[in-house]
């Protein structure tokens, strides 16, 4: 029988018009208001937060007299406002892929040992720490990357500065390769901050393998990594996709683990590919100016980046979305 | 191998041990991305594989191997949990156990002058958590169980979607959403209750979530049951369906604080750091304990580093109690996953 | 206090799935009617029609009429919570309330119904208790949790609750499924008391069942998968069992059929 109350209902069909007069007493029509008025609540405060970052930085936006999308340029007040996002938008992509590089893979091994490897007495004791990483606060990370991890890393980044050196993404850069503030740091940071989520979503996907897929697999004389690689991993890979999605969401949108590790550039430094440099996310560029939002100009030139970071969480978790739902539907 | 280094490292954490497990780490992370490589093509008969790899003494070895690589992942990433909570233990302990860190405010401290108390931004992390959870939790829950109690086809679809988008909100962005709308269109100053207002909207989707998973777990059994007697369905919610899943509610609101009292961001952008006692949302300034993480880690000074580490402590230890007292009341569930 | 009900050409419908197709009845009062028939035939759907809770299934609706004395159960102006109070419900498995005591259990009708009066409630516990032949073994215990109690003893405890609000008709959806013969026993002596003030109805796939506490049968069937269950015929249990006018229905009895 399906839920009463399942979501996924079938279509309401005109004839139960006999249920919605059940509702006709007070109490019911107060309460299932007060419920669908919380839920509108949640759908008109998102839109909002669309409407007002576009209304505040459009007057913004049209005074600028660069373009907002390939210019790395950040003057935003006086006459001539010039600013654009292009170097935000590489370095705050750029740290967050490193970051999904790193904590897809271990995440998902994380997640295999858990629920396939770990013995009984240990997965759950397991799952409960892995979780605690989530519960260390974002500065936290940014303390501790900035004055304990990243040090650490630096022979990391020297290492690879010169033996890789001939790789853009890993040029020496005057020397950068050997500070810690550099986007190579925040990513791996970013990895660390993101590991949970992955892990935990991993995990829910893969505990839910169908024991026949399983046993299906064992019963040909698979051995257990080869069961996980016929039965396990092909369930869960959608799974696993929206896992990094989410994850890659929650990294783009870090602040202040990227704003005190990541150091920032002087103005009208010139773009290099290395990832042994500076500069600023959407996030950590706010976070930096946040004392200075004085003029509706300037005001709106960070909110003009605010938006631009808004829309591409949007994205990025939509499509998490999308691909859980697919599975969801799938496997109904 | 890389699977028995770190665990021997793993007791006696000195930070110069930790130091050279990280070695470790970042070479066996490089191979799991290679291990993950290899079977993405489509799933195999595991039989074409042995017979392609000529003797079972492969597959065993690839099997041990993925085994090694399991535990491996595992171990790394306990490592940076057990690296931060050391680092913050041993360089925070010394002013957290000083009796005047809980009882007196920062007022006379100064990057050079060591000491003084947090109390003022304690105070303020739990009375901004107590605000949010108070206009947080209604619209949360009112939200789950309009989805999970009456909510059907588009707009309930909508209702969820937008949950997800608000879940992945970075926090930096609810900042300055509350700024846009409270300082630049209403005309209101950057106050505490303004903060609280873009923690709300992160704490929201949190709430809903953990309250929509407990009340899909409540069986339909005992709805019917209700409405068998007669009951009005917004009763039988309010006082059948919401108390079998009052502790998994309160779980979820447990481990939502938790998360949204570490929250730095919107606090930049909204209140103000102040280092006395202040206690009115609707004052200007008021310390919390991440800004006053923040205002101490721009200075250089060991005095003001200090204080950051112990303020860090100070707030992982308040995040792990409210996890903790979560997690035991989840114990208490009459309704079972 | 029991009530007689009339089923007039009832088309019960999930969604746009035709589940019954055609019923019409009367079930008399003070007395067990017996549904029994094929798994899906739709005696739990003709059941739960009549004191509206199949409609608290998204997308279920039904065409017909249900009279209870008379009067429409479906009619515009009535309220299908008022009609669920009248015509109480015990279900397959026992669904105690966890989060109340037993004493709460069998007074929850009455109290989310507004009734505050201690004493009230506690006459009202008692009689139920001792209406559903649990009060013996419970009355030490009336603040412990319902679902400490054995299958069987909760089952009593959730007729118990369902007589508490004092219903002129008593629907049950295989009640004894869940439960050991002993505890089947004990409920079906419980019925045979109380047919004496309810009008029951009781869906069984249990034909000793059905012939030792019913007085009349109705047997469902469908002609196939997919297609509406239809009513074949309502009898005397006597006749039913000994000699019924379908042939359908002396297959089914006689187990040359399902
Ligand atoms: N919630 C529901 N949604 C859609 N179809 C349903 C639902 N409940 C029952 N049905 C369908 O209605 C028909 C009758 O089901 P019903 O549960 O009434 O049968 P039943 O005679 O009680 O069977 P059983 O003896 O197995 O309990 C079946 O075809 C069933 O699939
Ligand atoms: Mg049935």
């Amino acid at each position: 029988m399906t839920s009463v109350t399942g979501v996924s209902a079938p279509d309401p069909s005109p004839t139960s018009s006999v249920a919605s007069r059940s509702t006709g007493r007070l109490g019911d029509r107060v309460f299932s208001g007060l419920s669908i008025g919380a839920g509108t609540l949640v759908v008109v405060l998102v839109l909002l937060i669309g409407l007002f970052l576009v209304t505040q930085a459009v007057p913004a936006l049209q005074r600028n007299e660069v373009n907002f999308l390939t210019s790395s340029e950040w003057t935003v007040s006086g006459e001539h406002p010039r600013f654009g996002v292009a170097g935000l938008l590489w370095v705050t992509v750029v740290s967050s892929i490193i970051a999904m590089l790193l904590a897809v893979p271990v995440g998902v091994a994380v997640a295999l040992f858990l629920t396939q490897y770990a013995p009984t007495w240990l997965a759950r004791p397991a799952a409960g720490t892995i979780d605690l990483l989530a519960a260390v606060p974002s500065i936290v990370y940014g303390l501790w990357g900035l004055r304990q991890f990243g040090p650490v890393l630096v022979p990391v980044q020297q290492f690879f500065a010169q033996y890789f050196g001939w790789i853009p993404i890993f040029a020496p850069n005057n020397g950068l390769s050997g500070n810690v503030s550099t986007i190579f740091v925040v990513g791996v940071v970013l990895a660390i901050m993101i590991l949970p989520i992955v892990t935990a979503l991993s995990r829910e996907v893969f505990a839910q393998t169908p024991r026949a897929h399983i046993e299906g697999a064992m019963a040909l004389g698979a051995t257990k990594w080869e069961t996980i690689r016929t039965a396990v991993l092909p369930f869960g890979k959608p799974g696993v996709i929206s896992a990094a999605m989410l994850g890659l969401g929650r990294a783009l949108g870090e602040t202040l683990a990227v704003t005190i590790i990541l150091a920032t550039l002087a103005p009208g430094t010139p773009w290099v590919a290395s990832l042994f440099n500076g500069g600023e996310t959407f996030a950590s560029k706010i976070a930096n100016n946040a004392g200075e939002f004085d003029t509706p100009q300037k005001t709106g030139a960070f909110l003009a980046a605010g938006l631009v970071l808004f829309l591409l969480t949007f994205v990025v978790n939509a499509i998490a979305r999308i691909v859980i739902e697919r599975r969801k539907a799938f496997s109904e | 191998m890389s699977a028995s280094t770190p665990k021997q490292g793993r007791p006696d954490a000195a930070a110069e041990d930790v130091r050279t497990l990280e070695a470790t780490p970042s070479c066996s992370a490089t191979r799991v991305v290679e291990r993950d490589a290899e079977p993405a093509g489509p799933a195999g008969n595991p039989r074409n594989e042995g017979a392609s790899g000529h003797k079972s003494g492969g597959r065993a070895a690839a099997d041990v191997a993925a085994r090694i690589i399991m535990w491996g992942a595992f171990v790394l990433a306990v490592i940076p949990l057990v690296w931060i909570l050391w680092s913050v233990v041993s360089n925070g302990l010394e002013l957290v156990g000083s009796p005047r860190w809980w009882s007196d405010d920062a007022a006379g401290t100064s990057a050079r002058r060591p000491g003084g108390g947090a109390l003022h931004a304690i105070v303020g992390t739990l009375e901004m958590a107590a605000v949010t959870a108070l206009i947080a939790v209604p619209i949360g829950v009112l939200t789950a169980v309009y989805l999970v109690e009456y909510g059907r086809g588009r707009l309930a679809r909508l209702v969820s979607f937008m949950v997800d988008i608000l879940t992945g909100v970075p926090s930096i962005v609810a900042g300055l959403f509350i700024y846009a709308f409270w300082v630049t269109t209403l005309g209101g100053q950057r106050i505490p209750f303004a903060a609280t207002l873009s923690l709300v909207l992160l704490m929201i989707p949190v709430v809903v979530r953990s309250t929509e998973e407990m009340l899909k777990l409540v069986p339909n059994e005992l709805r019917e049951a209700s409405f068998a007697l007669g009951v009005p369905k917004w009763k039988t919610i309010v006082q059948v369906v919401l108390p079998t899943a009052f502790s998994g509610i309160v779980t979820g609101i447990l481990l939502g604080l938790a998360r949204v009292m570490g929250e730095t961001a919107p606090l930049i952008i909204l209140a103000p750091y102040t280092k006395y006692l202040q206690g009115d949302l609707f004052a200007n300034l008021m310390a919390t304990l991440p800004t006053m993480i923040n205002d101490n880690r721009t200075e250089v000074t060991q005095a003001a580093i200090d204080r950051a580490w112990a303020a860090s402590l100070t707030l992982i230890l308040i995040i792990l109690a409210f996890n903790l007292v979560g997690r035991l009341i989840a114990r208490t569930s009459k309704v079972k996953a | 206090m029991a009530k007689r009900i009339d089923v007039q050409d009832l088309d019960i419908y999930y969604g746009k799935f035709k589940a019954v197709e055609g019923v019409s009845m009367r079930i008399e009062p003070r007395s067990v009617t017996a549904f029994i028939g094929p798994s899906g035939c739709g005696k739990s759907t003709v059941l739960r029609t009549l004191n509206r809770m199949h409609e608290v299934i998204p997308g279920a609706s039904v065409d017909g009429q249900v009279l209870l004395d008379d009067k429409d159960l479906y009619a515009k102006d009535m309220d299908p919570v008022a009609v669920r109070r009248t015509i109480g419900m015990v279900f397959q498995r026992p669904n105690p309330f966890p989060t109340m005591s037993i004493f709460d259990n069998v007074a929850a009708g009455l109290r989310l119904n507004g009734v505050k009066n201690r004493k009230v409630l506690s006459e009202t516990v008692e009689r139920s208790l001792k209406g559903a032949n649990l009060w013996n073994e419970v009355k030490d215990r009336l603040d412990k949790p319902g679902a400490g109690l054995s299958g069987g003893q909760q089952q009593r405890l959730c007729i118990a609750r369902a007589i508490a609000v004092s219903p002129e008709v008593l629907l049950m959806d295989e009640p004894c499924s869940a439960l050991d013969p002993i505890s089947t026993l004990a409920i079906e002596d419980l019925i045979h008391e109380i047919k004496e003030k309810y009008t029951i109805v009781i869906v069984t796939h249990n034909m000793q069942q059905a012939a030792r506490v019913s007085d009349r049968t109705a047997f469902f069937n469908l002609a196939a998968t997919g297609k509406p269950g239809k009513l074949i015929e309502i009898d005397d249990t006597q006749k039913m069992f000994n000699r019924p006018s379908e042939k359908a229905t002396e297959d089914y009895i006689s187990g040359r059929f399902g």
